[in-house]
């Protein structure tokens, strides 16, 4: 790890003002900020970023970015909270199933307990190319370089949003529901407060892969906002090789709610299978109004996956992507919800 | 018969006490002491830089940039390395387990090979400078994988013996009438044990320290003594504990000199730790291997003929072959037999031991066709087996001194309830799940190689037993002073076992699951010795002090030298030597000059789930029935029974080392990425010690149980996956992917 100066700062304004250099991106610049650290200390020992200065922000003493609030709006939730208390949150839990079950199924619980939901959102790619300094091509890394993931070894690569630059797959389970659920982020520039939607954070790679967010270097989130609910009829699946601790290999958030058998409102967002949290805005546009039946959920699955592009190893994430929809689909219509 | 989840079975007939392992709590609470802790000394870091290509030369190397940063000592590449001797391979009177020497030269011949080393004052200074080096490289196209254009593919006439041959297959073949034929493959796994490699080297008045994790302490001091070009009484290697070991910490690998030729030459301690990622490169793994297995049986299931061809990956430089025909030749009937090793030679690093190196990867083809054979002959696998078990080899009629085959199986079945299985495909379901179930045989030849220790008996009735043997978590330190305090008459508390120092009395590798009965038999050997001193009989807790009183002494010690049956005395002082390689074995799986077989066997029954619609793989719950002679110990046998079981399957359904096929490299070499599996992964295993006895096998009746646990159980998980679904999956690991396709 290369040498870097260390600072914590005790209020937002002052974080923002040490973080607020010029660089190209957000995740380029030579201040960084950590929360839990554990993306981005892990990277910083593999040499892949190599901030001068880290920002630890744990330390901020406002309470509204430690503390989540249900209110008028919908569900506050400070971006300081750590994964492990969201989920363990009996409120949340009743109330948005799937931003906890989510938590849940993430990392271990050493990590959750260290990491909060403002790294979170923002942990970077799982690409192995991207993660060992020894492979000359990642233009992620090195934009320019090629990217050595398109003959490579990718089977856990993405097949929904990718570009000829760029395959890497956005690996978090929290913000899949996050952008079924239409959320918004919170965050502190140096010119004041200003809100984006959840949707707008991460950005496709298109031709400039490093450029992952629409963040300005030295921006802070402060909070995420979830509107309306409580979604009640909502859950998290997850598919992965092993039973714990492993990313997944497709997933699907999903939020429903019924008359009788027709869907009165659909949300899903997706997982494991796209270089952003993705939201199947195909698939529900086929689904809203429609009887919720195993067939009907192919098709919009089938459909969502319409303009997937496979590699060498990955082929399998449609066929994957396409039943893990449809599986939380069917589960969520299954599911027994509190009144 | 003892089923369940009991961490400490209670002993059945020819078993001993299940006693907690005497080193556990201190290994729990973490006040056990590892290589990479070893105080003292301050030592130098070194942090070594490995190649970004698996095949080519390295054009120039600027290392000005890392030796600019403060705290940086010295940066070694193939222009200024220490100086070192090279020596031949383990398998050819040598000690290097991979015989390729970094940093002598600007060749490279296997992804993350070692370019240069950094010695710093600290780790973070070493690691971080190893990241400022530039390194240019004229890079070929390796081959790397066993289909790769450019592989050579040898037969050597050496391996010849070991290919087994029965009758006229081709003829027997053709007039078969039920056959089934089938391509299988292994992928390649690295052993991964938490415990990282490392080396710890220093030097004072010409007598070299090492302390490095080895599963062959003797081997590792004469090997670096060799390499330093010094005497072998002037190395000395100190390394008590092992956090997992698994085959990896095996036989010197090339770090070693590296580091103490380092410390040497800067006449300061030198450490080194090997980074997770660096230990899939600088150590021996398990290579891939590929089977067309053919067998062909009568319709009442009795088998006519088996053929057997296999292509092992392998390193350009070095042979390990594995050529595992021994093992599956003695499993059934009486067929006409024909078999045939290929070595694939690529640019990848040298193979070697991992747990049941030979077993693992030839019984789950050998295993999978005999459950495609039952399915043809549409009979139950375990009659399949029945009507195959066997009393003698199939090569050469020689008999076993043992063999619980079909108990094994018996008792498994009735536990895991495989009466309850409906032998349609497909035709069990709970909800979205489909359920399948599996079983297969396990089988484990017992090995002995050649061991002394000293036991010395005190006046006050504690003991010591001394052995140059290691301990890497399997339970040796309990399980000899249990061999000891049985044989002495006292109280296991009383019986301390001191190994890993090469400068006890010799032991041979912990390998091939022989440490217990060989180590074990030269401590039963010693304390025979002891008891002739006071008339053949050991004075008890009356007597004793008379007794030492009338020798005049206060304590007695004695040395044991185990020599295996049909071995001469000259194995000694190849152990002591630390040449220890099969040339000195007594291997179970061979049958020369009227030798009986000698194996330890089992049966594993698996239940899988799959999603009718995702496809994940999930293993409730296994059951495992095992006989292998005495259990000195059935806490810790069922532990390693277990751990085989939990192995086995998470190499059936996660673990393999992912090549990047175009540059030859390893690409998920962490443990995020490197999955193996986890608790939530392995609800239920119940392990089952069928009593057996075999008096002729050793003095102590024992056979090996390290490795038994996972033999057979990758090929039960892929008889389950058949059984739920219908799909053969013939290649390890059965990931979704192909459940998928
Ligand atoms: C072994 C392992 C397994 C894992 N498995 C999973 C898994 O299964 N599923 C899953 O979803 N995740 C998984 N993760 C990822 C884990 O969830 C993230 O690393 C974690 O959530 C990041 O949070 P953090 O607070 O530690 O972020 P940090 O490492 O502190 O920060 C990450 C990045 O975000 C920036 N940043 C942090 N906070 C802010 C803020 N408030 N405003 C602006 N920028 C900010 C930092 O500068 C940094 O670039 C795993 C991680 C590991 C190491
Ligand atoms: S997929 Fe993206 S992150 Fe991975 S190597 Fe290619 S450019 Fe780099």
């Amino acid at each position: 790890m290369r040498p870097f100066a260390y600072e914590r700062p005790t209020d937002a304004a002052t974080a923002v003002a040490l973080a607020s250099v010029p660089a190209s991106a957000h995740v380029t610049a030579p201040v960084q900020y950590k929360g839990g650290g554990t993306t981005l200390i892990d990277l910083m020992k593999l040499d892949v970023m190599q901030p001068t200065t880290v920002v630890d922000i744990t330390a901020i003493d406002d309470e509204a970015m430690h503390r989540i609030v249900p209110s008028d709006e919908g569900l506050r939730i400070g971006s300081l909270v750590t994964m492990a208390k969201l989920h363990a949150d009996p409120s949340v839990v009743r109330d948005y199933p799937l931003l906890t079950e989510s938590l849940w199924q993430a990392a271990s619980q050493q990590l959750r307990n260290m990491a909060r939901l403002g790294g979170n959102v923002l942990q970077r790619t799982r690409c192995l190319y991207f993660r060992d300094t020894s492979y000359d091509q990642c233009n992620k890394r090195v934009p320019g370089s090629g990217c050595a993931a398109l003959d490579g070894s990718n089977r856990g690569h993405a097949v929904l949003g990718t570009s000829d630059q760029c395959i890497a797959l956005y690996p978090g389970d929290w913000a899949p529901a996050l952008v079924a659920l239409d959320a918004r982020v919170e965050v502190l520039g140096r010119t004041g407060k200003r809100l984006i939607a959840f949707a707008d954070l991460h950005r496709l790679p298109g031709t400039t892969p490093h450029i992952e967010t629409s963040l300005s270097p030295g921006e802070l989130i402060t909070a995420f906002i979830v509107p309306g609910g409580p979604r009640r009829r909502s859950l998290y699946r997850k598919i992965r090789d092993r039973e714990s601790y492993a990313f997944a290999n497709a997933s699907a958030a999903v939020a429903i709610e019924l008359d009788g058998r027709t869907l009165r409102d659909v949300r899903i967002g997706l997982g494991g299978v796209a270089t952003i949290p993705w939201r199947a805005h195909r698939a529900e546009g086929m689904l809203r109004g429609q009887e919720l039946t195993e067939a009907n959920a192919r098709a919009a699955a089938e459909a969502e996956f319409g303009d997937a592009r496979t590699r060498e190893h990955n082929g399998y994430k449609v066929v994957l992507g396409k039943a893990t929809m449809v599986r939380a689909l069917l589960d969520a219509q299954a599911m027994e919800v509190p009144r | 018969m003892s089923v369940g989840n009991t961490a400490a079975p209670a002993p059945l007939a020819n078993m001993g006490e299940p006693i907690r392992r005497s080193e556990s709590v201190a290994k729990v609470t973490g006040r056990l002491v590892y290589a990479a802790d070893a105080p003292g000394q301050s030592p130098l870091q070194a942090y070594f830089l490995t190649s970004a290509i698996a095949r080519g030369r390295v054009l120039s190397i600027d290392a000005a940039p890392a030796e600019a940063l403060d705290g940086v000592v010295k940066v070694y590449t193939h222009l200024n390395a220490p100086r070192r001797i090279a020596t031949p391979y383990t398998q050819k009177g040598g000690y290097a387990s991979d015989t390729n020497m970094p940093l002598t030269g600007p060749e490279i011949h296997h992804d993350g090979q070692i370019i240069a080393m950094v010695i710093a004052e600290t780790y973070e200074i070493a690691r971080d400078a190893s990241h400022r080096i530039v390194t240019r490289y004229d890079a070929t196209t390796p081959a790397a994988t066993i289909d790769s254009p450019g592989v050579d593919i040898l037969h050597p006439d050496a391996l010849a013996e070991k290919e087994k041959k029965a009758g006229d297959f081709a003829a027997a073949l053709a007039a078969a009438p039920v056959k089934v034929e089938g391509v299988y493959s292994t992928p390649a796994q690295h052993q991964n044990a938490i415990e990282l490699y490392s080396t710890t080297a220093s030097w004072s008045a010409g007598e070299l320290t090492i302390h490095e994790p080895s599963q062959f302490v003797v081997e590792l001091a004469n090997g670096a003594a060799a390499m330093m070009g010094i005497d072998p009484s002037k190395v000395h290697v100190v390394n008590p504990y092992m956090g997992g070991a698994f085959g990896g910490k095996g036989f010197m690998t090339q770090r070693t000199a590296l580091v103490a030729g380092a410390a040497r030459e800067l006449a300061r301690p030198v450490r080194n730790v090997v980074t997770r990622d660096q230990g899939f490169t600088l150590a021996t793994y398990r290579s891939e291997t590929k089977h067309h297995v053919r067998l062909a049986a009568d319709h009442d299931g009795r088998l006519l003929a088996y053929g057997h061809e296999s292509w092992e990956m392998q390193s350009r430089h070095d042979d390990y072959p594995l050529a595992g025909f021994g093992v599956t030749t003695a499993m059934y009937g009486k067929p006409a037999i024909l078999t045939r090793v290929n070595l694939v030679k690529a640019d990848r690093q040298t193979s070697g031991f991992m747990r049941a190196p030979v077993e693992m990867p030839y019984m789950y083809p050998l295993e999978s066709a005999m459950d495609e054979l039952a399915f043809a002959l549409d009979m139950d696998p375990i009659e399949l087996r029945r009507v195959n078990d066997i009393r003698e080899s199939p090569i050469d009629g020689a008999r076993f001194t043992s063999r619980s085959l079909m108990r094994c199986y018996d008792e498994a079945a009735a536990s895991f309830g495989w009466s309850k299985r409906d032998p349609t495909p497909g035709s069990m379901r709970e909800g979205d799940w489909l359920i399948g179930y599996g079983c297969a045989t396990a089988g484990y030849p017992t090995h002995m190689a050649p061991a002394t220790a000293r036991v010395t008996l005190s006046a006050d009735g504690s003991a010591r037993v001394e052995v140059a043997g290691h301990d890497s978590g399997q339970g040796t330190y309990t399980a000899l002073g249990q061999v000891a305090a049985r044989e002495l008459g006292i109280d296991p508390e009383r019986v301390h076992v001191a190994m890993g120092d090469s400068r006890l009395p010799a032991a041979p590798a912990s390998s091939n699951s022989l440490a217990t009965a060989s180590i074990g038999s030269a401590v039963k050997l010693a304390i025979d010795k002891l008891r002739s001193r006071f008339g053949n009989a050991l004075p008890d807790d009356r007597d004793r002090s008379a007794a030492f009183a009338r020798l005049g002494v206060s304590e007695i010690g004695d040395l044991g030298e185990f020599l295996p049956p049909g071995t001469n005395p000259e194995v000694l002082g190849m152990l002591r030597k630390g040449q220890v390689p099969f040339a000195n074995q007594a291997r179970g799986d061979e049958s020369k000059n009227g030798k009986p077989l000698m194996f330890a066997f089992g049966a594993e029954f698996v239940e899988v789930r799959i999603h009718r619609l995702t496809r994940e793989i999930r293993v409730p719950r296994m059951t495992g029935a095992f006989a292998a002679g005495r259990i000195v110990n059935p806490r810790t046998a069922r532990s390693q029974l277990m751990g085989g079981m939990i192995w086995g399957m998470s190499s059936a359904l996660l673990e393999a080392t992912e090549i990047d096929e175009k540059r030859g490299r390893y690409v998920n070499d962490s443990l995020g990425e490197y999955l193996m599996a986890v608790n939530a992964d392995v609800p239920r295993v119940d392990v089952i010690m069928v009593p057996e006895e075999d008096p002729e096998v050793n003095p102590l009746g024992v056979k090996g149980i390290g490795e038994l646990g996972i033999v057979g159980t990758a090929a039960a998980v892929a008889n389950a996956v058949h059984h739920a679904t219908g799909k053969r999956i013939r290649d390890l690991p059965i990931v979704m992917d192909k459940l998928l396709a």
